[in-house]
């Protein structure tokens, strides 16, 4: 849904749905001229390939142990080598780019769902909902965003739908404080008088004419919170909270190799190697798209 | 000045109010009897029984809650199902260890990442800034267990400098004490030195676009003393109160970077808690860390608003 056909459909607002149609394309041609975001943005979209096509790319099953192949060093046709059980590494990081992109993806959407209605609710309301919504996502703010998740992934039980669950819920308070924010500036803008003046009931006016505005910095956010969130399922997992064994996942690999650091080095090597190329590409293109979409901070 | 601190110091109780919420509901996560759970997993049916007294699990939610509280406020945080030792007693045991950790993870962190973001703002644009950038975004994008993993296998496998896990004393041994501290201190420090560069960076930036810089420079000082003596000076302020606000950071890395090492501190406690299935620690720990979180940021605050003479009017 873009702000033009969100706008378009008032006859008296046109003036700033057309000034509105064009900065999602002049960001779209600034995003294109930053190296860097361009940069993330591919390394992104291999990883999303790595995921849909794991059966396809990965040379062997990732969880089919040979006892004859225990912690071979990286070869012709291990690449990456063996793990402790014997299992191709390789094959396991390809797989374990499911896991992970999964929870960074589903766990900011649990964040989103839940922190911008709430932040909307919040900023367009006012009052007493915005003093009880504040000092509630103050209260989960105080909890260090890790340690709020171990809680809540060893109460809900360890496996990788909990470790979201955590991951999502615990990143919510951001995005309500955000969107509140936002939604503040936004009311007392003119366009906002104008649609109250043409007697739009408030639901609507925030949900057709706040939300669209205050998307871009929203944007910004979810994509630096899913680096975040990677970052989050794999330490779920490191810590035995997130993806069980066998099923494969990085921060699981980098567990079990700890173990054998001194022996076999390529087990630690290569998994936390995917985690920090895919974090880093989303902290690029999230650095990229704040220049892109938010000029103030640009 | 009286009343803004009476209203910044009342502005924190109803947050620690739901904070103590939270953490008493997390229990209602639990499926199931939470005394069978809490039981541990020989379920003795004496515990459970005794369990279920002592949390009033047959009283309303509410009437539970207030028992909760009423408990915590008077510093009892429950008891280990495992070593059936206060909560409290086991926190105050451990915390010293991620005392120190922390401390010298800040102070790696301070040293790397204030000058970092100082030479990048003043060589804006130049390699300095593009390696200082560079640098920041590697700290924020590397998961610092990975990195702990990564350092043992240099410094402790192959170059045998220092030891790759244990913890020692400081009162034992100093030297000893620092050696098993030095890489966690770096792994923790690294991630937030990157944060204090981006801060430091568009404070100074900010900073260096004064009148009064320019009014300095105006007077013929010295560039050097112009950046430390009157742009860093003021730019220092906004970051030891974002600095501040790193602390949960801090605490989240710590429960990492003390299982790579095998460090005995907070970390480790609740990561052995939730093992354990030792509910009572686990909500120990997180409200220990929230408020220390709150009453941190509160001093921050403070500090802010008692450097600032603008503030005090």
């Amino acid at each position: 849904m873009t702000t033009a056909a969100v706008l378009s459909d008032e006859g008296q607002l046109a003036a700033p749905a057309r000034t509105e149609a064009g900065p999602w394309r002049r960001a779209w041609r600034r995003l294109r001229r930053r190296k860097s975001a361009v940069f993330g943005l591919a390394v992104v979209a291999i990883f999303v390939v790595l995921a849909v096509f794991a059966p396809w790319l990965a040379p062997f099953d990732p969880i089919e142990t040979s006892w004859s192949a225990i912690r071979q060093a990286p070869s012709a046709t291990h690449w990456f080598g063996t793990d402790d059980i014997g299992r191709d590494v390789l094959s396991r990081v390809v797989w374990g780019t499911r896991a992970s992109l999964l929870a960074g993806v589903v766990s900011v959407s649990i964040s989103l769902a839940f922190g911008v209605p709430i932040g909307l609710a919040a900023g367009f309301v006012g009052g007493f909902v915005d003093a009880l919504i504040s000092r509630l996502t103050d209260a989960f703010l105080a909890c260090p965003f890790l340690i709020l998740a171990i809680a809540l992934a060893a109460f809900l039980g360890p496996n990788l739908t909990n470790a979201m669950i955590a991951i999502g819920i615990s990143a919510t308070p951001i995005f309500v404080r955000l969107t509140r924010a936002q939604v503040i500036n936004v009311k007392v803008e003119d366009f906002i008088e104008a649609a109250r003046a043409l007697g739009n009931s408030p639901l609507r006016i925030a949900l057709r004419h706040v939300l669209p505005n205050v998307l871009p910095p929203l944007i910004v956010q979810a994509t630096l919170a899913i680096a975040a969130a990677v970052i989050a399922e794999a330490s779920l997992s490191f810590l035995g909270l997130g993806q069980q064994p066998p099923a494969p996942s990085w921060g699981s690999m980098l567990n079990t190799a700890k173990n054998y650091v001194d022996n076999a080095p390529w087990m630690a090597i290569w998994p936390g190697l995917a985690i920090f190329v895919l974090v880093l590409a989303f902290n690029l293109l999230g650095d990229g798209l704040r220049d892109a979409l938010d000029p103030r901070q640009g | 000045m009286l009343e803004y601190l009476v209203k910044r110091i009342a502005s924190i109780l109803p947050t620690l109010v739901f904070v103590s919420m939270l953490i008493f509901g997390l229990q209602q996560l639990l499926p199931g009897d939470p005394a069978v759970i809490l039981a541990g997993e020989e379920r003795d049916p004496n515990v459970v029984a005794y369990l279920h007294q002592k949390l009033r699990l047959d009283d309303p939610l509410p009437v539970r809650y207030a028992y909760w509280v009423g408990g915590v406020v008077r510093g009892d945080l429950g008891e280990s199902v495992r070593t059936q030792q206060p909560v409290l007693e086991l926190i105050v045991q451990k915390l010293p260890v991620t005392i120190e950790l922390a401390l010298l993870a800040m102070t790696v962190a301070l040293v790397i990442g204030v000058p970092a973001g100082l030479i990048s703002a003043v060589g804006r644009g130049t390699a300095w800034d593009y390696g200082a950038n560079a640098f920041a975004l590697w700290g924020l994008s590397t998961p610092n267990f990975w990195l702990g993993i990564l350092m043992i296998l240099l410094f402790s496998v192959h170059l045998g400098w220092l030891p790759a896990s244990g913890y020692v004393s400081p009162f034992e041994s100093l030297g000893a004490n620092l050696a098993a501290m030095a890489m966690p201190a770096f792994v923790l420090g690294n991630a937030i030195a990157a944060v204090l560069m981006r801060h430091t960076r568009s404070a100074m930036l900010q900073v260096l676009q004064a009148d009064y810089v320019r009014t300095a420079r105006a007077k013929g000082l010295r560039e050097r003393s112009v950046v430390l003596k009157h742009a860093l000076r003021n730019a220092l302020t906004p970051i030891i109160t974002l600095g501040a606000l790193e602390f949960g950071t801090l605490l989240s890395g710590a429960v990492l970077t003390e299982q790579v090492f095998t460090i005995p501190g907070f970390g480790k406690l609740i990561v052995d808690s939730v093992f354990n299935r030792d509910y009572a620690v686990v909500q120990g720990v997180v409200l220990v860390t929230a408020t220390a979180y709150i009453t941190l940021n509160l001093l921050a605050d403070l500090a802010y608003f008692a450097v600032n003479p603008r503030l005090r009017r």
